[in-house]
């Protein structure tokens, strides 16, 4: 499902940020499927809501045009190409190799409710949960100290300039 | 009732995408999505696990997952940004002086 929609991340920025949204929003449907639905409620609102919104802003921001093709780029395309197809038909034959023993997953089954999720992340997964709001603090100011303007930032070191 | 390793293949996919977006283009922003593409292929896998196995610690961790993914987006934008205000470009293979 999400697949197909995802060849076609190809030609503009904004084109393939669009067709990531797509994809993004397919996923929840799945997880949907998939009875998370706590899971499909946060990847709507934090990866379609929140960092695609960041991408398009960035986008839009740096007026990105149609990439320029290059050297470099043909070459990671005659390496890249073969080996990265290489690699999936090895993990596509390890899996259905050994799908025979696999059993199939219910749909709509509804068990990872928000209360269960809940309990499990603010009781064994407390330290984990702290960590994480310290990281993302930490990534919040690493932002704004990177987005500032460089001579407010460094105002003492550019001398020689 | 979807076998488990449709879900598993559809990852793979995903993944796949993702790290042939990641060597093939050369605009600096396509890559960081393709990243993403990558993280959300993972992340499918891990739910297609947890719900198979009856189990909800993987749904936590796709929720770790998001929360570095967001994280991470907002610090490596900052840094795109921060490229092209020196470089003028965001062309990956113009930028290869560590310092101007």
């Amino acid at each position: 499902m999400a697949g197909a929609i995802n060849l076609l991340v190809q030609s503009h920025p904004i084109n393939s940020a669009l067709s990531l949204i797509v994809v993004m929003g397919s996923l929840a449907a799945e997880y949907l499927l998939l009875g998370a639905e706590f899971l499909a409620a946060v990847q709507v609102i934090v990866y379609a809501g929140a960092i695609m919104v960041l991408f398009v802003i960035t986008i839009m921001l740096l007026n990105a045009g149609k990439e320029e093709r290059t050297k470099g780029s043909r070459v990671a395309t005659l390496v890249g190409v073969p080996g990265v197809l290489i690699g999936a038909v090895l993990v596509a034959w390890t899996l259905v190799g050994r799908s025979s023993t696999t059993h199939s997953v219910s749909i709509g089954a509804l068990w990872g409710a928000p209360k269960d999720i809940a309990r499990l992340l603010f009781h064994d997964f407390l330290l984990p949960f702290e960590v994480t709001s310290v990281l993302i603090l930490i990534a919040i100011l690493g932002a704004v100290v990177l987005a500032s303007r460089p001579d407010a930032a460094a105002h003492g070191v550019r001398k020689d300039g | 009732m979807v076998p488990l390793s449709y879900y598993l293949v559809l990852s793979g996919i995903l993944f796949t995408c993702g790290v042939l977006g990641f060597l093939i283009k050369r605009n600096i922003i396509t890559i960081f999505m393709s990243i993403e593409l990558m993280l959300n292929g993972v992340n499918l896998s891990f739910v297609a696990f947890a719900a198979h196995w009856h189990a909800l610690s993987g749904q936590v961790f796709v929720f770790f997952v998001m929360v570095v993914a967001a994280a991470e987006a907002a610090v490596g934008l900052a840094i795109i940004i921060a490229v092209y205000r020196t470089r003028e470009t965001l062309n990956v293979d113009q930028v290869n002086l560590l310092k101007l």
